[in-house]
């Protein structure tokens, strides 16, 4: 279960809102510029906020009463980035394996759960490709291998499909939505495609200008 | 179209001139003086030196200059970028005034019984202070155009912020890194007018190779000036390639 309960000075307006998010995909909607990615960057622990508290299975993220903050690389919560942010200067195994190399797992399990990621999101092929020669739809499973393979304890999805082309979305919807199926984590789905809680019918947030609201 | 060839002309006549005055029995008797080959030594050495010391502090300035948000910052900004445009013989004034036996900390060093002045170390510090600025301006820019998402990307697997900085911004800020490093050394190698005003002119000690230049002209040893001076030329030469090579690959 990931709590949080936050309070952010934007520029137009202040991030406001608290919410509990269990196992499984919660969607976050709400029309661009509102404040949605600002809530995954918060959880990430990337911007601090100036009141809040975060919790994640117990454990204490943040507590600005408490002057408490866990710094990112201590917080194991992956997140996807909406341009998925591979390494350029990495190739496919390498961006896999990040995570474990920042864990100092040993080389030899570390190359088994990479290949374990490969075969999982069919990409095994492109292990020794560079990621600027990949398509939209492989960047994309690259960046989900890279950020599952560390086992996180929260999954952050900020518009995974916005850059991908409308040919492509459809089908990588349905995998994408097949794939997350089998994480058990909280998982957050930011989108502004309001089509996103037909894909995860579950408990969904909306954000407006800021202020977070939970819809179910 | 003719003003451009003018000045086109006007750059590289003189410099191939100084080829056309080189005899190759010269190149053979320059470098076999000991005058020649202490300078070519005492160049490489401390401008090796001085760039060891621009990388090492040079580097986290410039990551700071980039990413901190202080007060003065603007000014420190500023600071830095002086001696680029500071005449390098006020520069070595500064510096005979900061760091000479009657300087400011001059009393200092001389309790320390060590003697900054007129030494090889007085060649570093000069050509540290001429040529930093343009490793520094270098890598920053090159910090600045790193995706901050990217490290926070890096952050977010668990990578601490010093290895996120050596395992991903360093890399992708390399070009800029090694553009900045070989201006700063090109300048370091050409340095004259503060080397000469806070380190002297003493052949083995602070003769480097510009200087080297300058005696053997003014004491009539024409050729050993021109065989140095082609060095320098030739070496500038692979600077400005370099960092046109690395400016093409980067893009």
């Amino acid at each position: 279960m990931l709590h949080f309960d936050l309070r952010l000075a934007l520029r137009e307006f202040p991030f406001v809102g608290s919410g509990d998010v269990p196992s499984g995909v919660t969607v976050v909607e709400g029309p661009s510029g509102a404040g949605k990615t600002t809530l995954l960057r918060l959880i990430a622990g990337i911007v601090r906020p100036q009141t809040g508290l975060i919790t994640l299975d117990g454990r204490t993220l943040t507590d600005t009463r408490a002057k408490l903050y866990v710094p990112p690389h201590e917080r194991n919560v992956a997140i996807l980035f909406q341009e998925y942010a591979l390494f350029p200067h990495m190739n496919v195994s390498a961006n896999i394996a990040y995570g474990l190399r920042a864990r100092k797992i040993p080389r030899e399990e570390r190359n088994a759960r990479v290949r374990r990621e490969l075969e999982r999101f069919d990409i095994a092929t492109l292990a020794q490709a560079r990621v600027t020669e990949l398509s939209g739809g492989q960047r994309q499973r690259v960046a989900l291998a890279r950020a599952l393979v560390i086992e996180p304890a929260a999954l952050l999805l900020d518009e995974p499909l916005a850059a991908l082309d409308v040919a492509t979305r459809q089908r990588v919807r349905k995998e994408l939505a097949a794939q997350l199926q089998q994480v058990n984590v909280p998982t957050l789905f930011v989108s502004h495609d309001p089509s996103a809680r037909e894909l995860f019918p579950g408990p969904a947030f909306h954000v407006e200008r800021g202020t977070l609201t939970q819809l179910l | 179209m003719l003003a451009a060839a003018i000045l086109v002309a006007f750059i590289v006549l003189p410099l191939a001139g100084l080829f056309f005055h080189l005899q190759p029995g010269d190149i053979v008797a320059a470098m076999q003086t000991a005058a020649a080959q202490q300078a070519l030594r005492l160049s490489i050495v401390t401008t090796f030196c001085s760039l060891a010391i621009t990388l090492l502090l040079g580097t986290p300035l410039a990551y700071i200059l980039d990413r901190a948000r202080f007060p003065g910052r603007t000014l420190v900004d500023a600071v830095v970028d002086l001696p680029i445009v500071a005449p390098p013989a006020v520069a070595g004034l500064a510096l005979l005034l900061a760091f000479g036996r009657n300087g400011t900390f001059g009393p200092l060093f001389g309790a320390l019984h060590v003697q900054l002045s007129f030494s090889t170390v007085a060649v570093i510090m000069a050509q540290t202070f001429v040529a930093s600025p343009f490793y520094v301006r270098g890598a920053r820019a090159g910090f600045a155009a790193v995706d901050r998402t990217l490290e926070a990307a890096s952050a977010t697997l668990g990578m601490a912020p010093l290895r996120t900085f050596a395992f991903i911004t360093v890399p992708l800020a390399a070009p800029a890194l090694i553009g900045g490093a070989v201006l700063c050394w090109a300048r370091a190698l050409g340095e004259f007018g503060a080397t000469i005003m806070f380190a002297g002119n003493l052949q083995g000690v602070s003769q480097t190779l510009p200087l080297a230049v300058y005696l053997n002209l003014e004491s009539g040893d024409v050729p050993i000036a021109i065989v140095l001076s082609v060095i320098l030329i030739l070496f500038s030469l692979l600077v400005v390639l370099a960092v046109h090579t690395i400016a093409r690959r980067s893009v």
